[in-house]
C-alpha cells in the first residue's frame, strides 16, 4: 500500500533532497490563523505536515507544545474541528502528506471507527499516537490499514535491539526517531549519536527515517539532515506563534522561519 | 494447572490488563524502562529475601501490623451493625501510603536507581516518599501542583525537612494530574538513574498490580485479626477511593469471599449532578491517561476535566484500572459521598471515638453512617481508617468558618 507519505519520500529520494516535516497544533492560536499557517506551509517549504490534535494532558511534550495545546483548547478546538481543518487544507493541497499527531484519549472519545473514517475521508495519511505503544495498538492499526493510513512509530534512544523488532512490526510511512531522551523541544540533539542510531535503524528497516524532538534552528536541521531522510521541527515553530501572538504578521513570521529551515536543508543537500 | 474460573484475584494478565483496563500507554522512550521495572518487580516478588526486608521494616519502621479496633461508641451511636476500624492512620507518617513507598524504594534500590521522583496531591504520598528516601539516603524530587502547594503548606514543609525537593507544577490546572504529567516528563528525561515512585494503584503496568500487592498487607492483616476476634469474616468492607490504593489493599484478599460485600466510596464533591466532583466511576467514562486504560472525568472531546473534592487525596480525575474492572463486574459497589457529608462524618468520628480521621476516610465513615443503622447487630463492618486528619484541620476550620 502506498499513500501520499510514500510518494513524497520517494520523490525526495529521487531529487536527492532532505525532507522538512513541520509540526503545528490544530487551532493554535485559533482556527482561522491556524488554517492560514497550515495552508501556507507547503509553499514555504514543508514536505510533510504534522498536525497536532490538542489534548489537555500532553505528557510527552515540553512547555512549548503544552502551551500550544492550551491555546488551541481555549479557542474552542476539538477533534471535529481538527478534521474540518484537514478537509479545508486538502482542498488546496492534493499532494502534501498530512499526519495527525497526538494522544489516545481524544481518539477513543471520538470512537476509533468514526475517527478512522473521518481521517480517511478528510485526507489524513498517517497517525502518530504518542501514548499508544505497539503492544496496545492492534485495533487502531487494523482500522488504519483498511483505510490506507499509516501508523507511524516512534523509535527512542532507549529502544534497544531486543525491542526494536516489536516497534518495527506494523510500522508504516516512516520511522520517527526521537533524538533525545526527553520531552519535545527541550534538550538539543547530539548529531553524531543520532547518526549512529539512524544507521542502526537502516539495517533493520527500509522505511525512511525522520529525526525530531530536539531540532530548533536551521543549523540543527542541516546537521541532522546528514543522517536522516527528513527532520521534524515542532516546538521552535510553535514558539514563534507564542512569541508573536498578537502581531498581525504572526503567520508571516512562522513562514519565514520555515523558509529559513528549507534553505538550510537545501544548502546542505547541495554541499 | 488448577483452573480457577471464578477468581477475582488472578489479574492482571501478562500485559497488565484487568479485562479491558490497565495496560501500558506510554511514549516509546519510557517503554523499555517500564518493562525493566516489570522485570525487576517480577523477580523481587518471588524473592523471599525481598519480602523479609519489607516485613522487617514494615514492623519496626511503619509499626505494622496496624490494629483492628472495635469502634464501640460508633457502633452504639448508629445502633445497627458492629463497626471495626482498620487503623492505618497509626502507621508512621499517618496514612497507608507508607506501605507502597517502602515496597517501591526497596525495588528502586534493587534496580540500582539513585534518584527518586514522585507526584503528590495533598502531600501525603509526597511525605511518605520523602520519608523512605531519607531512610535510604536517596535524593528525592516531588512534583506538586502550584495550587496544591498553596493549600497544603504543612506537608510541603515536612517534605523539605525530610530533605526532598518540592518542584511546583504550573502546567495545566496545577493540580495532581498535572503533577503526574510532570513526573512522567522528568522520568522521560532521566531514564538512566531515576525511579518513579507512583502513589496509587494507577499508571502503566506493573504499577497498579505492584502497589496493590504492597497495600494488600492491609487486607491480609484484617483477615487474620477479624478471624481472631470474631471467628468469622466480616460482612462488609468500606474504604474511600481516589486512585484506590487503600481500598484495593483492604479488598483484594477478600475478593473471592463471595459473602463479603465491598463498598468503595468516591468523592462526590459538591454533588455529582453539579459536575464538580471526583467520582471517576460514577461520573466519568472509560479512556486512557497516565499510562492506563480506566475511567476518567472527561468532556465529550476526551479532554480530561479537573476533579473536585474537599479531600485533596481524592481529588484525582481517574481511578486505578482494577477498580474499573471490579466496577464493571459489579464485585464492588462504588458509591459516593459529598463534601458536606464528609465534613459531618469527620466531626462525628472525632467526637465519638477520639480519632480525627483524614478527610479521605471521613468519606468512608459517611457511608458507614448511611448503612450501619439499617443493618442487624451481628453484621460486621470493617472501615479502612486510611489516614489521620491532622493535615486537614486547616481545610476543615475554613469550611466551618473558624480562624486558627
Amino acid at each position: 500500500m502506498t499513500n501520499r507519505i510514500d510518494r513524497r519520500f520517494n520523490s525526495l529520494k529521487t531529487k536527492g533532497r532532505s525532507g522538512l516535516v513541520t509540526f503545528v497544533t490544530a487551532g493554535d492560536p485559533d482556527y482561522a490563523r491556524s488554517l492560514e499557517i497550515l495552508n501556507a506551509l507547503p509553499g514555504a517549504g514543508a514536505d510533510l505536515i504534522e498536525l497536532g490534535m490538542p489534548f489537555s494532558d500532553p505528557m510527552a511534550d515540553g512547555p512549548a507544545i503544552q502551551a500550544a495545546s492550551q491555546r488551541a483548547l481555549k479557542s474552542g478546538a476539538n477533534m471535529k474541528q481538527t478534521f474540518q481543518m484537514v478537509r479545508a487544507f486538502r482542498e488546496g493541497h492534493k499532494k502534501t502528506p498530512l499526519v495527525l499527531m497526538g494522544y489516545l484519549n481524544p481518539v477513543l472519545a471520538f470512537g476509533p471507527l468514526a475517527f478512522m473514517d473521518e481521517a480517511a475521508e478528510s485526507g489524513v495519511d498517517g497517525l502518530i499516537i504518542v501514548d499508544l505503544p505497539p503492544e496496545e495498538d492492534v485495533d487502531i492499526r487494523v482500522l488504519a490499514r483498511e483505510r490506507d493510513i499509516h501508523i507511524i512509530r516512534l523509535v527512542a534512544p532507549t529502544t534497544d535491539d531486543a525491542r526494536l523488532p516489536v516497534v518495527l512490526k506494523g510500522a508504516g510511512g516512516f520511522l520517527y526517531f526521537v533524538s533525545i531522551t526527553g520531552v519535545t523541544g527541550t534538550a538539543s540533539a547530539d548529531a553524531s549519536k543520532v547518526a549512529v542510531s539512524v544507521a542502526r535503524l537502516r539495517q533493520s528497516s527500509d522505511l525512511p527515517v525522520a529525526v525530531g524532538f530536539g531540532i530548533k534552528t536551521p543549523g540543527d536541521a542541516a546537521e541532522m539532515a546528514k543522517a536522516a531522510d527528513a527532520v521534524v521541527v515542532g516546538s521552535a515553530i510553535v514558539t514563534t506563534i507564542a512569541d508573536h501572538l498578537d502581531a498581525p504578521d504572526m503567520p508571516q513570521k512562522v513562514l519565514e522561519q520555515v523558509k529559513a529551515l528549507r534553505e538550510a536543508l537545501d544548502q546542505e543537500t547541495m554541499s | 494447572m488448577t483452573l480457577k474460573p471464578n477468581t477475582y484475584r488472578a489479574g492482571p494478565d501478562e500485559k497488565g490488563h484487568f479485562g479491558p483496563y490497565g495496560g501500558r500507554y506510554v511514549a516509546e522512550t519510557l517503554m523499555p524502562l517500564i518493562l525493566s521495572v516489570e522485570k525487576a518487580w517480577g523477580e523481587a516478588r518471588n524473592d523471599p529475601g525481598f519480602w523479609a526486608e519489607f516485613e522487617g521494616l514494615a514492623r519496626d519502621y511503619i509499626g505494622r501490623p496496624s490494629p483492628l479496633y472495635f469502634a464501640e461508641a460508633t457502633t452504639r451511636h448508629f445502633g445497627g451493625a458492629k463497626i471495626y476500624f482498620k487503623r492505618e492512620e497509626l502507621n508512621h507518617t499517618g496514612a497507608h501510603k507508607i506501605n507502597h513507598c517502602l515496597g517501591q524504594i526497596l525495588l528502586a534500590k534493587r534496580m540500582g536507581k539513585t534518584r527518586i521522583i514522585a507526584e503528590t496531591g495533598a502531600g501525603q504520598h509526597g511525605v511518605a516518599t520523602a520519608t523512605v528516601c531519607a531512610l535510604f539516603d536517596l535524593p528525592c524530587t516531588v512534583f506538586m501542583g502550584a495550587t496544591d502547594i498553596e493549600r497544603q503548606k504543612p506537608n510541603v514543609f515536612r517534605m523539605k525537612l525530610l530533605g526532598a525537593e518540592v518542584r511546583p507544577v504550573t502546567s495545566g490546572s496545577s493540580t495532581l494530574k498535572d503533577a503526574m504529567n510532570e513526573a512522567l516528563r522528568d522520568w522521560v528525561a532521566n531514564v538512566e538513574d531515576t525511579y518513579y515512585l507512583i502513589g496509587t494503584v494507577g499508571g502503566p503496568h506493573p504499577y497498579p498490580a505492584m502497589v496493590r500487592d504492597f497495600q494488600s498487607v492491609i487486607g491480609k492483616e484484617t483477615r487474620t485479626q477479624i478471624l481472631e476476634r470474631e471467628r468469622r469474616l466480616p460482612d462488609s468492607l468500606v474504604a474511600c477511593i481516589g486512585g484506590g490504593s487503600n481500598a484495593i489493599g483492604l479488598f483484594h484478599p477478600f475478593l473471592d469471599d463471595s459473602d463479603v460485600k465491598m463498598f468503595g466510596v468516591e468523592a462526590a464533591g459538591y454533588g455529582i449532578e453539579t459536575g464538580k466532583h471526583a467520582a471517576s466511576l460514577n461520573g466519568g467514562k472509560a479512556g486512557v491517561l497516565h499510562g492506563m486504560q480506566s475511567y476518567f472525568l472527561q468532556d465529550e472531546d476526551g479532554q480530561i476535566q479537573e476533579a473536585h473534592s474537599i479531600s485533596a487525596g481524592l481529588d484525582y480525575p481517574g481511578i486505578g484500572p482494577e477498580h474499573a474492572w471490579l466496577f464493571d463486574r459489579k464485585r464492588v459497589q462504588y458509591v459516593s459521598v459529598t463534601d458536606d457529608e464528609a465534613m459531618e462524618a469527620f466531626q462525628l468520628c472525632a467526637k465519638l471515638e477520639g480519632i480525627i480521621p483524614a478527610l479521605e476516610p471521613a468519606h468512608a465513615f459517611a457511608h458507614v453512617m448511611r448503612m450501619a443503622p439499617e443493618l442487624p447487630k451481628d453484621h460486621i463492618i470493617v472501615l479502612n481508617m486510611s489516614g489521620r486528619g491532622d493535615k486537614d484541620i486547616f481545610t476543615v476550620a475554613e469550611k466551618l468558618g473558624v480562624t486558627i
